[in-house]
């Protein structure tokens, strides 16, 4: 159990660069609503993603060529391929209404992404289509973002570099799509934007909770996206404003 | 007499084209300058030159691909590296029409000149149709290139800097001999290693153009499908060019910019601050 120990430690070292990163910014809670307003009438989906089996090992980044941000990190950066926490959980899965969403409109504030010791805050971006958001550098050094939509499917791959201190890129996509981005310059950096057409959707943290709220009575798909473990899927019916009671479990193999 | 046939005949096929092109949408066209270029036509010419290596689905997997490095380029994902148009856009008919015209020097890309001007806008309107892209899309608009300045120790000196400030280095190396930090690590968009233009690598090897108006273009664009990207957002006209004539310091070449580069820092050398890590900026 080393191994899911040291993921699980790292999973609360990821959250609190995470919150510290973006001090004031409505990010970093245990699981990151969609949904504005907490007391929206309807039925809410919540519960737990994890997995069984054993997850890869993340690995160690080695950021010695870039020392402005190695020296941000006072334990060396892991890989977040797959992030897991205590109890098998999983963070940074992308939970979200596929199907039977009653209408969803595009917010008008814009989410936003950092670049920050070298890393991308958060390392998946959940934004719906037509949303914008605005991309940080709050780095020491030029980092490149190079989306990779792709081809034909409506979103455009496009490669722009932003040094230190420069204004942030505001940007949107057009299509849902669960776009890979990297940069360059730093080749271990990696990272998703996820595009949804749905507002009902949400990020699991640490604990791998979500909660999906304010659902009109119903029938819905709800899906869970992990980056390295894939898609799930579970059919609901929302009957009132009652809440129930879902899981996800994705099954991890090391390789 | 004949003439006047000639003219007829041409109309007549003229009429046929439009009737076509009215019936399956404008991408099956190529405007360059005074030129029509069309698919069908354009369809002929990639069987019999360009499907060796692009391949019949212009996927870049033509039966000669897997011995060519760098690989053919894949039409239908309509990423282009040469364009004057800015990163995400697509390319113009004439960006296009260039890029085959000029061919790429260090790929097997020949340049197509010896095919006249209607047959290779032909086979632009072609190569079009590998992507609907160009269906849905228009391409984007052309950057706008301001008139060079004059070439002063001044400006490649701030060109310098904008070479340091914007991190070129971390890829093309400090001396521009594309073995900066990054250099070893950089792939395509399709995965496949990639190398940073070395601009010692001599004459006028730029892949897009040699001139100072190209190499402005390059990195105002972006390369895109490459690591290369925009710097559009970053640099003024004048900085662009600046870094222009800083470049051109870097190859070894006879260049205006180069002997006033050479006689600057036969006298002033010992004071410049090394570019890359060790800058002190």
């Amino acid at each position: 159990m080393t191994n899911a120990t040291q993921l699980c430690v790292k999973g609360t070292a990821m959250r609190l660069t995470y919150i510290a990163g973006l001090a004031g910014v409505a990010l970093g809670a245990s699981a990151v609503a969609g949904v504005a307003g907490p007391t929206r009438a309807g039925g809410t989906v919540s519960g737990t993603v994890t997995y069984t089996g054993t997850p890869p090992k993340m690995k160690t980044i080695d950021m010695s060529k870039e020392p402005s941000c190695a020296k941000q990190h006072t334990t060396p950066a892991l890989t977040e391929t797959v992030v897991a926490g205590p109890g098998n959980t999983l963070a940074d899965v992308v939970v979200y209404i596929s199907a039977g969403d009653q209408g969803s409109t595009t917010p008008t504030q814009s989410a936003r992404l950092d670049q920050k010791g070298c890393q991308y805050l958060p390392h998946t971006l959940v934004v719906q289509t037509g949303q914008t958001f605005d991309i940080y550098n709050d780095d020491e050094t030029s980092h490149n973002i190079h989306p990779l939509p792709r081809p034909n499917g409506g979103n455009n791959e496009w490669n722009k570099s932003q040094p230190p201190g420069t204004p942030p890129i505001q940007t949107s996509w057009a299509k849902t799509e669960f776009i890979p981005v990297k940069c360059n310059v730093h080749p271990w950096m990696h990272g998703y934007h996820v595009v949804l057409a749905t507002s009902h959707y949400a990020l699991t943290g640490a604990d791998g909770s979500f909660s999906l709220a304010g659902l009109p009575p119903g029938k819905y798909t709800v899906t869970a996206w992990q980056e390295h473990f894939g898609v799930q899927s579970q059919d609901v019916t929302i009957t009132g404003s009652e809440t129930v009671p879902i899981k996800f479990v994705f099954k991890a193999t090391p390789y | 007499m004949r003439h006047h046939s000639a003219v007829g005949a041409l109309t007549g096929l003229g009429m046929l084209l439009l009737v076509a092109g009215v019936a399956t949408g404008a991408a099956q066209e190529s405007h360059i300058g005074n030129l029509t270029g069309h698919a069908a036509s354009g369809q002929k010419l990639y069987k019999r030159f360009c499907i060796g290596c692009h391949g019949p689905d212009g996927d870049g997997n033509g039966e000669n691909a897997q011995w060519i490095d760098p690989k053919p380029r894949d039409f239908t994902a309509a990423l282009f590296k040469c364009r004057s148009t800015p990163t995400g856009t697509l390319p113009t008919d004439q960006d296009l029409f260039n890029a085959m015209s000029r061919g790429f020097v260090t790929t097997n890309m020949p340049i197509w000149e010896p095919l006249a001007a209607q047959n290779r806008a032909d086979l632009v309107a072609y190569v079009k149709t590998f992507s609907p892209r160009f269906t849905t899309e228009k391409a984007g608009v052309s950057i706008t290139i301001p008139p060079e300045p004059a070439i002063s120790i001044d400006g490649i000196l701030r060109g310098r800097q904008t070479f340091q400030k914007m991190e070129c280095w971390k890829c093309h190396g400090p001396a521009g001999h594309g073995d900066g930090p990054s250099a070893s690590t950089l792939t395509d968009s399709k995965d496949n290693p990639i190398r940073p233009y070395n601009f010692a690598a001599g004459t006028t090897r730029f892949m897009c153009g040699a001139n100072n108006q190209d190499i402005y273009r390059d990195f105002m664009t972006g390369l895109d499908g490459s690591p290369m990207p925009s710097f559009a957002d970053q640099l003024q006209p004048a900085e662009a060019w600046d870094l222009v004539h800083f470049l051109r310091t870097l190859q070894p070449l006879d260049t205006p910019e180069a002997r006033i580069w050479r006689q600057w820092v036969a006298t002033h050398g010992k004071d410049l601050k090394p570019i890359g890590p060790d800058n002190g900026q």
